[in-house]
C-alpha cells in the first residue's frame, strides 16, 4: 500500500528535521545539562528516522535506503510538517516547539504500535519509549520556565503565540490519512486533537501561560509544500552527499 | 572488516567448531558474546546488557540477533563489528548479525550479574522500585540532575550525602 510509504516518509522526515534542527545547539546550549539533554533527544530522533525512511525506501522498492532519502531528495519530497523546520530561535522557542511536537508525537507513537502493518507498530513500539522520555523533559520545562521569571515567562509565552499557528497542521487529515485510518495502519491525525488539547493544556496551565485562541494553521508541509527555512536545512545536511556522491568513511 | 582467515588460523581450536551446529556450539557462542564487552560501558558485556536476543543456525552460518538499546545509539555498528571480530577469533567464520527492533529492549533484560557490575562500576543500576542509591556510598539521598547523560542510556546524578556526581541507568 503507497499509503504506508507517506506515512513512513511523513514520520521519518519530521524525526529527521527536528533531530537536525535540535543538534545545532550541540555546544551552544544555556546550561550543560540541556546541552547534553538535546544531543540525546537529536540522536534518539535521528535514530528513529533511520528506521522509518528505512522502512519508506524498502516499501517504495526502487533502490533507496535511508539515506538515499535522507540526502538525495529536494525540498518538495520531504513531508514534515512546517512546525519541525522553524528555526531554532531562542532555547525558549526550541522547547515549546519540542513540547508541543513530543505531545503529539508520543500520542501518535502510541496509536501506531497498535496498526495493522506489523513493520509500522514495532519502529512505533521502539520509538514510544524514548519519546516518553523527550515529553516528560520538555513538559517539566516548559513548566519551570512558563512559571518562572518575568523574563522566562515573557519568553516561553512569546513563544508558544509564535509556534501556535503551526501545531493545526499536525491535526490536519488528507485522503492518505483517511485510508490509513480505514486500514487500521495510523489514526486520523484529528482524532488525535482532543488528547493533545488535554495533555498539552494542563501543563500549558501549569506553566501559566496563556493558550492563544485562533484556529489559524499553516499548512502544507505534509504534502512537499514547505517554507524557506527546509531549503537552508538541506544545503547544510546534504552538502557532503551531493558534492561527493557515495561517499563514504 | 576482519580478514577471516587470520583469527581462524591463529585460533587453537581452527576447524573444531566454526561448522557444527549443535547445542554445545551454541553455548559456546554465548559464552564468547559473554566476553564483549560494551563499548561505552566496557564493565559489563553485551549479554549482561540484554542486547543478544538470540543464537541460531542457518545450514552452518551462525545467526546473532542483536537489538538496539536506542535507535540513535552510536555504538550499534561498533557493536556488530565486536561481535564479529570476536566469533571469528573463536573459529566462526560464517555468521551474519541481525537487528532486531521487537520487542523493544527494556532495561528489564540486564542481567543481575550486569547490574551488580553496573554499581561497582560506578553507574547505579535502572531499578525503579527502589530509591536509587549512590554507587560509592549506598545512600539513597540523591536526585537527579539531569534527566539525559554522557550516553543515551544514562541519567546524571548526585549524591546529597557525599556529594559525588554519578551516572544512573535510565529505565526503560
Amino acid at each position: 500500500m503507497n499509503e504506508v510509504v507517506e506515512l513512513a516518509l511523513r514520520m521519518g522526515d519530521n524525526c529527521l528535521i527536528l533531530g537536525h534542527r535540535v543538534s545545532e545547539w550541540c555546544g551552544h546550549g544555556p546550561v550543560i545539562e540541556e546541552d547534553i539533554a538535546m544531543a540525546n533527544v537529536a540522536l534518539d530522533l535521528i535514530g528513529q528516522a533511520q528506521m522509518w525512511l528505512a522502512l519508506a525506501g524498502e516499501l517504495e522498492g526502487q533502490g533507496r535506503d535511508a539515506d538515499a532519502l535522507a540526502y538525495r531528495r529536494d525540498a518538495f519530497d520531504f513531508r514534515n510538517l512546517l512546525l519541525v523546520e522553524r528555526p531554532i530561535d531562542d532555547f525558549g522557542v526550541t522547547l515549546m516547539r519540542q513540547f508541543l511536537f513530543d505531545a503529539w508525537h508520543k500520542l501518535m507513537l502510541e496509536h501506531l504500535v497498535r496498526s495493522s502493518d506489523a513493520r509500522v507498530a514495532e519502529i512505533a513500539a521502539k520509538a514510544v519509549k524514548e519519546v516518553t522520555y523527550h515529553l516528560e523533559r520538555s513538559g517539566d520545562l516548559v513548566e519551570r520556565l512558563g512559571d518562572g521569571t518575568a523574563e522566562s515567562r515573557a519568553r516561553m509565552q512569546a513563544a508558544l503565540d509564535a509556534l501556535w499557528p503551526y501545531v493545526g497542521e499536525m491535526f490536519a487529515s488528507d485522503a492518505i490519512d483517511h485510508t490509513l485510518a480505514a486500514h487500521a495502519v495510523a489514526p486520523a491525525p484529528e482524532t488525535l486533537r482532543h488528547e493533545w488539547d488535554t495533555l498539552t493544556g494542563s501543563a500549558l496551565r501549569a506553566a501559566t501561560l496563556d493558550i492563544p485562541d485562533s484556529d489559524f494553521a499553516h499548512l502544507g508541509g505534509r504534502a512537499g509544500r514547505h517554507t524557506e527555512h527546509l531549503g537552508y536545512i538541506l544545503a547544510d545536511m546534504q552538502f557532503l552527499q551531493r558534492a561527493y556522491p557515495d561517499a563514504q568513511w | 572488516m576482519i580478514p577471516s582467515g587470520r583469527f581462524a588460523a591463529s585460533s587453537p581450536i581452527e576447524g573444531e567448531e566454526g561448522a557444527s551446529h549443535t547445542p554445545l556450539a551454541a553455548e559456546r557462542i554465548w559464552s564468547v558474546l559473554n566476553s564483549v564487552p560494551d563499548p561505552e560501558i566496557p564493565a559489563i558485556s553485551i549479554v549482561d546488557l540484554g542486547i543478544v536476543r538470540d543464537v541460531t543456525f542457518e545450514d552452518d552460518t551462525v545467526v546473532v540477533a542483536v537489538t538496539p538499546t536506542y535507535s540513535g545509539c552510536p555504538a550499534t555498528s561498533l557493536i556488530n563489528m565486536e561481535i564479529e571480530t570476536a566469533l571469528r577469533a573463536h573459529g566462526f567464520d560464517k555468521l551474519r548479525i541481525e537487528r532486531r527492533i521487537s520487542p523493544p529492549w527494556t532495561t528489564a533484560w540486564i542481567s543481575a550479574e550486569g547490574r551488580a557490575k553496573l554499581n561497582a562500576y560506578g553507574i547505579a543500576p535502572p531499578d525503579r522500585s527502589a530509591p536509587v542509591a549512590c554507587p560509592r556510598c549506598g545512600s539513597t539521598e540523591t536526585s537527579e540532575v539531569s534527566r539525559f547523560g554522557s550516553t543515551p542510556c544514562k541519567a546524571a546524578w548526585r549524591c546529597n550525602a557525599c556529594l559525588e556526581p554519578f551516572d544512573r541507568f535510565k529505565c526503560i
